[in-house]
């Protein structure tokens, strides 16, 4: 093992679009804060943020954790560029030589952070779902969740290196990942998964003014049009009620009753891959691999007979409610509550219920 | 023009199952396919090639020997030309030590316009090899690409948000990494599975490829797999009772509401 000694603090990107920081940004502060009180007592979570006139973020950054916030500011970087943001970013790692460096596994953290990291030459993990410093609390993890063995791995074990797991094969399979001989170690981090803190209010820290050496000729992509979609994002992530269908559904015209569940009870409309390929509904609705995670307090799974890569992305869910005719698919195996019938017969029942509460 | 597709040869994941008993992946009888997102890749570089016929499209893969039969599918598909790099020295390699590979393998087909990749393959679901290639060879990338235009000497692309899009312009050359949006992939052509069978797939080892040893392979490789393993099922729930769909429904709201959860 080599010694690292010159590398020092967690840093998250501060991912914003237009001036608005996005949700993962504030859960990886909150994981960020975890990680670096395990690292140690001097170790500090620091948010980078990166863009044009982006410096009041701060404020939202220490109120969720952040013990500094480095602040990368240019003209340049008022729109996204890999380049421009590529460029910025590792000059940063390399000057101030961070141990960790999170990004979130969205569209822009995907294209930024594989740059990053290959200019770097160091290790790069994708689409975590659990990080870890801490050898015993990994340990926990993986007996209380997975069926890992644990030989090899001592409770004991002071080292502080950092334990990435992710889905691969679909999520068929977990693995875990480490960084051992480069630093920084760096991963991204699916949206949904990671807990942001309490909201603290007046909260400060510390300010650094990133010195950002950035020319028009450092980036060879235009912007030429940022268009947002006409239709508002369906936020999965954020659901405190999803109401699902997939196959089993028939049709493009069972997604009119998933609505109206979705409308009774209070919830967002989410579907399986199958649905979205098939072309049903748009695919900013799907949940499981390529999708986000979600993890809502109640989950309608409505014809969905629960493909792993669908599992995958809501078993956390904290109730999860399957109306399927197959009583032996995975999604009814699943569920906390299996109703056995015709989707079409029950969900009507439900909604009268639901509205005569 | 010649332009470079860059795919991989992957276990068709949907297919894949569990052994309950062991946990572990039951791989045997999972076919290989050509992972999605790359054929989407090799459908837009052939486009480009059928709107300019003196397009030279050109395939290129690393894996084991058995990913020929992916390549002969793209030359069926209609690729001019295909290239596996294959050598027990680039075994076990991570991301960066691929990108380090597939760059030196790119670098020796020689002079380039374009490269296409897909998003990511459905079997590690990384979507950094595209990407890291790109910050090897030196050259711009565009990912999520949705929508693709071809202007002299540049390309407009719109690369998909989760929220919406953004229109990009990229001078060649430059690695775009598509996704399944942008085109619906052709099949292969009775002519082109002719010439498939006659043509001959290169294989090029590390040596011919000239690739530090010390940047490529397991070793190399600056992520290791430090473990791996399955998700415990979670515990059995309960069947609604209920003999008409009215019953269930009343059955599942009162459980819901004696739990407090409504």
């Amino acid at each position: 093992m080599k010694e690292f000694a010159d590398y020092k603090n967690v840093w998250v990107f501060a991912e914003q679009r237009n001036g608005k920081l996005m949700n993962v940004a504030l859960e990886l502060v909150g994981e960020g804060h975890k990680l670096s009180r395990e690292i140690s007592e001097d170790t500090k979570v620091c948010a980078v943020l990166v863009g044009d006139k982006v410096e009041a973020l701060k404020d939202e950054l220490y109120a969720y954790g952040a013990d500094a916030v480095y602040l990368l500011e240019d003209p340049l970087l008022g729109q996204y560029t890999t380049d421009g943001y590529a460029k910025v970013i590792t000059d940063a790692i390399n000057e101030y030589k961070p141990e960790i460096v999170l990004f979130g596994a969205t569209h822009i953290g995907r294209d930024l952070a594989p740059r990053v990291a290959a200019r770097l030459n160091t290790g790069l993990t994708a689409d975590c779902t659990r990080l870890d410093v801490n050898v015993a609390n990994y340990m926990d993890y993986l007996e209380a969740n997975t069926t890992a063995s644990l030989t090899g791995l001592d409770r004991e074990d002071q080292s502080k290196g950092l334990k990435q797991t992710r889905p691969a094969f679909g999520g068929n399979l977990m693995a875990t990942i480490i960084t051992p001989n480069t630093r920084p170690q760096m991963a991204t981090v699916r949206p949904g998964v990671m807990a942001k803190m309490e909201k603290a209010e007046g909260a400060t820290g510390e300010l650094v003014k990133v010195d950002v050496k950035l020319a028009a000729s450092d980036i060879n992509v235009e912007v030429l049009e940022v268009v947002k979609a006409a239709k508002e994002m369906v936020s999965l992530t954020d659901a405190k009620i999803i109401c699902s269908g997939g196959r089993g559904l028939g049709g493009p015209e069972g997604f009119k009753l998933i609505e109206e569940l979705a409308e009774a009870v209070g919830g967002v409309v989410g579907a399986s891959r199958a649905a979205v390929d098939a072309g049903w509904i748009h695919p900013s609705h799907q949940v499981g691999q390529t999708g986000t995670t979600v993890k809502p307090e109640i989950y309608f799974a409505c014809g969905i007979s629960g493909a792993i890569q669908h599992l995958a992305g809501m078993q956390t869910s904290k109730i999860i409610i399957a109306i399927n005719k197959d009583p032996e698919c995975p999604m009814m195996k699943l569920a906390d509550y299996a109703i056995e019938g015709d989707l079409k017969k029950v969900i009507p029942e439900i909604i009268a219920l639901w509205n005569a509460q | 023009m010649r332009i470079i597709v860059c795919v991989k040869q992957v276990p068709d994941t949907t297919e894949i199952k569990i052994n309950p008993e062991t946990g572990t992946l039951i791989r045997d009888g999972v076919p290989s396919i050509l992972n999605p997102d790359d054929a989407n890749a090799l459908e837009q570089a052939l486009q480009i090639k059928d709107a300019n016929p003196d397009t030279e499209v050109v395939v290129i893969t690393m894996g084991p020997p058995q990913a020929k039969e992916m390549l002969q599918e793209c030359i069926a598909m209609g690729a001019d030309d295909a290239i596996l790099l294959s050598d027990r020295a680039l075994g076990g390699s991570d991301t960066w030590a691929t990108s380090n590979a597939v760059a030196a393998g790119v670098k020796k087909v020689g002079d380039f316009d374009l490269i296409f990749a897909g998003r990511q393959a459905i079997d590690g679901d990384t979507a950094q090899v595209g990407p890291q290639m790109a910050e090897k060879l030196g050259i711009p990338q565009v990912t999520y690409v949705k929508d693709f235009t071809l202007e002299g000497d540049h390309v407009i692309v719109k690369r998909a948000l989760e929220d919406g899009y953004e229109v990009l312009k990229v001078k060649l050359p430059c690695v775009l990494t598509a996704i399944k949006e942008l085109n619906t992939p052709r099949y292969m052509s009775v002519p082109g599975i002719l010439k498939a069978a006659k043509q001959e797939v290169k294989v090029w080892n590390a040596a011919d490829i000239g690739v530090d040893l010390t940047t490529v392979g397991l070793k190399a490789s600056p992520t290791n797999v430090f473990k791996s393993f399955t998700p415990k099922p979670k515990g059995a729930g309960i069947a609604v009772a209920g003999d008409t769909a009215k019953e269930k429904a009343e059955n599942l709201v009162a459980a819901l509401k004696e739990k407090h959860i409504i």
